[in-house]
């Protein structure tokens, strides 16, 4: 157990990187607290699986120190940093049984035998695969494979932390949500640290205590999934945090407020001071579950045209464009939807301002 | 995969039969009557039953081959099988090196079998030879392979090693290439050294590949005649008489065809029966690693 | 350094060593050859090149080898690519059967069908011929080439051959248009591989041919004569057959490592 520290690191696979983009992960300072049970999401070829495997020892940094608890750890093999890690695809030793595969992390190591009988029955044990501890690995379904896994990480008592690649890719949806279960058992139980790669939010969010989103190389924002929905610190979370991702509003900031693109209309009076001297484009963002939609007119409200209602079931999503901005606006089921126009109403409150994709207000 | 039960398939398989069957059957039926005849013209024939196969399974020339055949063999296997997972292990998988490594490694591989005797009688020979030249004279041996059994043995065996073990190497290293890195990443964080990488990771993976290796390697030596036939003629004396080399001679050399297409027969029954083996073996390892 | 790359640096140079004799020999006059071993040729000449590209007995032989090769690989691929897709797709009555008897074709001593083949092919009027060769290869490359097409065929889903059924596809245009361009790769490698034993096989060829039809390889043969054997011309000739290969490699090198597993990994 140990608290990860990744301190001026940034990794490119070319040999002379020049430009950012040779960057594969960008310069990051960033600690991972001991025990926590983190979510490292963010789409295909952000970054996420090499900041994985850097601080798994599998990819050595370009530039840049890992430490864990205050030790660098930089040079050290996977094996000597004492880190777990469990892949996209399920690696299980086919000349092995079950057993044999989850005590060989321990036998590698030289630890007495009796020792690791007591560790692998209970490991086995608590990831339900008593029953089939003496059955060849090589036959098993994913799910059994992908636990396999999980326990080699497991056996360790002495285990830095259990990094998690996509485990459950290969899953099938009605397992997927009893081995995550299992997950946080686990981690309710040993309170080591686990840090759980994957590009699906809902896996991120129902799993973590905090996620960590990247965006091109880079950490974008890292937080409780409260905070990434209500308070995105980047346009990126925004949009990718949320089904559907947040509302953006490109403005202009003049005398009386924020207007508009394209548009008279003035929104956001209460954010034009944060707006001054900001450089790179402004833009206001509101998730579509906090917009407005009335059926009459209201205060501050703003007249917009109906495009397009979806019955989601327990939700309705409606389109409605202000001058040449689509906007979504998700309804509760009951709520009762005006025809052709109405009048929407941006909660201050609710309302963000972003310059340049980043939060400032 | 489930497959379809479908009888018309057979007319698909049809051409292939007809141009196999064209190569391989007809000439068989004239195999099967020299070695029932002795035949002296074409109106001049006799029924002589089993007594060409009496009189070559008596005999020792055929049966001494057939031993020289099998030893020979078998230190094929024993050397190629192993050096050629080294090989493979070793082999550079990635980068400008791996494309010339893999040209290189296939080149013994698509010469002409008489112009790899050639090579090597050339490369052999005591008085125009480097390795020759240089066995007997830095080295101090006394090397000769036209006149001594053991030197002509060894010069046929790295012969054979030189040009058949790149083929195995090349069956290892696909098979090696299928491993998903995520294998060899796991078994880092798990701590395993090299040799458990090896005998849990690499090994299980190449069996298909290496099955498929030996097969091919043990029906190709027990069939060899080019190569040692143009560097040492089956000898000196008998030493290097293989078993093709040894039907050749009896067949085209002293035109004795009874004899020679009962040995036909019998030798064809050998392979017949040891590819059939082989051939389940590899249905039950086949289906064995599929599962996996 | 590992100690398995060694044993590779080892092996190449074991590798190169006797193509570089061979090389060596071939910028040589057979008179610096009998004179005594030197590791570079004193004065390097191209005599012995262009007494094979000259005489037309010796560079018909590499026309005659090159299109015995190529009719094979043709007649090879064609018969086989239906076949294959049989045995991968469909159970038919005695399709085991006809799959290890194919086999054991391709495991059958050349040596054993020399005289057969020899007797066969004066008898049908073809002895002599490119297309005699061609045929006679037939007896191991396609047994060879049928195995290989079977195991990257059975990698094709048969979800594809259904859905084609389905969109009104007969099987000629469907195995045409589609499903052949799916296994190019495999169809690749087997080409290679029929190419690679038909060149490299001589028994078979030489029997079966005389002077119209004469490999390369056998024209070889040609360099004992009463002055003694002509090293240097046939070094030479040794080295140009190894180039049509080294070429086809060449072409093939980045599908080497998934070619030579056959489809079956």
């Amino acid at each position: 157990m140990a608290r990860i520290e990744l301190r001026d690191l940034a990794h490119a696979y070319g040999p002379r990187p020049e430009r950012e983009e040779d960057y594969a992960l960008k310069r990051a300072d960033f600690a991972w607290e001991d025990g926590g049970a983190y979510a490292l999401l963010g789409p295909s070829g952000c970054g996420k699986t090499t900041m994985l495997n850097i601080i798994s020892g599998l990819v050595r940094p370009s530039e840049g120190k890992v430490l864990f608890d205050g030790k660098d750890v930089t040079g050290l093999s996977p094996a000597a940093r004492n880190i777990a890690q469990v892949f996209q695809f399920p690696v299980v030793y086919d000349t092995m049984s079950v057993g044999e595969n989850l005590a060989f992390p321990l036998k590698n190591r030289g630890l007495p035998r009796a020792e690791i009988e007591e560790r692998v029955r209970e490991v086995a044990q608590m990831l339900e695969l008593s029953p089939m501890l003496h059955q060849r690995a090589a036959g098993l379904a994913a799910d059994a494979k992908q636990k396999i896994s999980v326990g080699r990480g497991l056996v360790r008592s002495d285990v830095a932390a259990i990094l998690f690649d996509e485990p459950l890719t290969v899953i099938d949806p009605h397992l997927k949500w009893r081995l995550r279960r299992n997950l946080k058992e686990i981690h309710a139980r040993f309170r080591r640290t686990l840090v759980y790669v994957t590009h699906d939010q809902n896996e991120a969010l129902t799993f973590a205590d905090k996620v960590v989103v990247m965006h091109e190389g880079q950490i974008v924002q890292t937080g409780t999934p409260q905070e990434l929905f209500e308070e995105p610190a980047h346009r990126f979370v925004g949009f990718f945090i949320g089904s559907p991702g947040m509302n953006f509003l490109p403005v202009e900031g003049d005398e009386a407020g924020l207007r508009l693109e394209g548009t008279d209309i003035v929104l956001g009076r209460e954010l034009a001071a944060q707006a001054r001297g900001r450089s790179g484009r402004l833009e206001l963002g509101i998730r579509p579950e906090f917009l407005e939609l009335h059926e009459a007119p209201v205060a501050d409200g703003l007249e917009a045209a109906l495009t397009e209602v979806q019955d989601l079931g327990n939700f309705k999503l409606a389109t409605v464009r202000l001058g040449p901005h689509l906007l979504k606006v998700k309804l509760h089921e009951d709520a009762a939807v005006p025809q052709a126009r109405g009048w929407l109403r941006l909660p201050p409150t609710r309302t963000r301002l972003y310059a340049g994709g980043r939060l400032i207000g | 995969m489930g497959k379809t039960e479908n009888n018309k398939a057979w007319f698909l398989v049809l051409p292939v039969f007809v141009i196999v069957a064209f190569s391989a059957i007809i000439p068989l039926i004239t195999v099967v009557n020299y070695a029932f005849q002795d035949i002296l013209g074409p109106q001049d024939r006799y029924w002589v039953g089993t007594e060409w196969f009496k009189e070559v399974l008596t005999d020792d020339a055929l049966q001494e081959a057939l031993l020289r055949q099998l030893v020979f063999s078998t230190a094929v296997l024993l050397v190629e099988i192993p050096l050629g997972i080294v090989l493979a292990l070793g082999m550079p998988a990635r980068g400008a090196g791996a494309s010339a490594a893999l040209v290189l490694m296939a080149l013994p591989l698509l010469i002409p079998w008489n112009v790899v005797g050639t090579i090597w009688q050339i490369f052999a020979r005591g008085d125009i030879g480097l390795a020759g030249w240089f066995i007997n004279g830095p080295l101090g041996l006394d090397y000769n392979y036209t006149a001594d059994s053991f030197d002509a043995w060894i010069t046929i065996l790295v012969m054979d090693v030189w040009h058949w073990t790149p083929l195995v190497a090349l069956l290892c290293y696909a098979g090696l290439r299928a491993i998903p890195d995520a294998y060899y990443q796991a078994a880092s964080i798990d701590g395993a050294s090299r040799w458990a990488v090896f005998r849990h990771i690499e090994l299980p993976k190449m069996r298909g590949v290496l099955l498929i290796a030996v097969l091919l390697r043990f029906m190709d030596s027990f069939t060899i005649y080019t190569e040692p036939f143009v560097v040492t003629g089956g000898g000196p004396g008998n030493a290097t008489t293989f078993l093709s080399i040894h039907l050749a001679k009896i067949a085209v050399g002293q035109f004795d065809l009874g004899p020679a297409a009962a040995i036909s027969i019998v030798y064809f029954l050998i392979i017949l029966t040891l590819s059939f083996v082989f051939y389940n073996v590899m249905i039950r390892v086949g289906t064995g690693s599929s599962k996996s | 350094m590992s100690r398995s790359r060694i044993v590779v640096i080892v092996w190449y140079v074991f590798l190169l060593l006797p193509l570089y004799w061979l090389f060596n020999m071939s910028l040589k006059t057979n008179a610096e050859i009998l004179s005594g071993l030197t590791l570079v040729p004193r004065n390097p000449t191209l005599a012995n090149y262009r007494t094979i590209f000259t005489d037309p007995t010796w560079y018909s032989g590499y026309i005659n080898s090159l299109t015995y090769v190529v009719l094979n690989t043709l007649i090879s691929l064609s018969v086989a690519l239906p076949a294959a897709y049989a045995f991968s797709r469909y159970r038919f009555i005695g399709d085991k059967h006809m799959f290890f008897w194919l086999l054991t074709n391709r495991m059958a001593p050349a040596a054993v069908f020399l005289l057969p083949f020899f007797q066969l092919y004066q008898t049908i009027g073809l002895f002599d011929t490119h297309i005699a060769v061609a045929l006679a290869h037939c007896l191991f490359n396609v047994p060879l080439a049928v195995w290989i097409l079977e195991g990257f065929m059975s990698g094709v889903p048969k979800e594809i051959d259904e859905t084609a059924y389905i969109d009104g596809y007969g099987f000629p245009r469907f195995f045409l248009t589609i499903f052949v361009p799916l296994i190019r790769s495999g169809i690749g490698v087997t080409a290679f591989f029929c190419f690679m034993f038909s060149w490299v096989e001589l028994l078979l060829a030489r029997t079966l041919t005389t002077v119209n039809a004469k490999p390369i390889a056998a024209t070889m043969t040609r360099t004992v004569s009463a002055a003694g054997m002509d090293w240097a011309t046939l070094a030479a000739a040794g080295v140009l057959t190894i180039v049509p290969g080294a070429l086809v490699i060449w072409f093939v090198r980045n599908y080497i490592a998934k070619g030579f597993a056959l489809g079956r990994v």
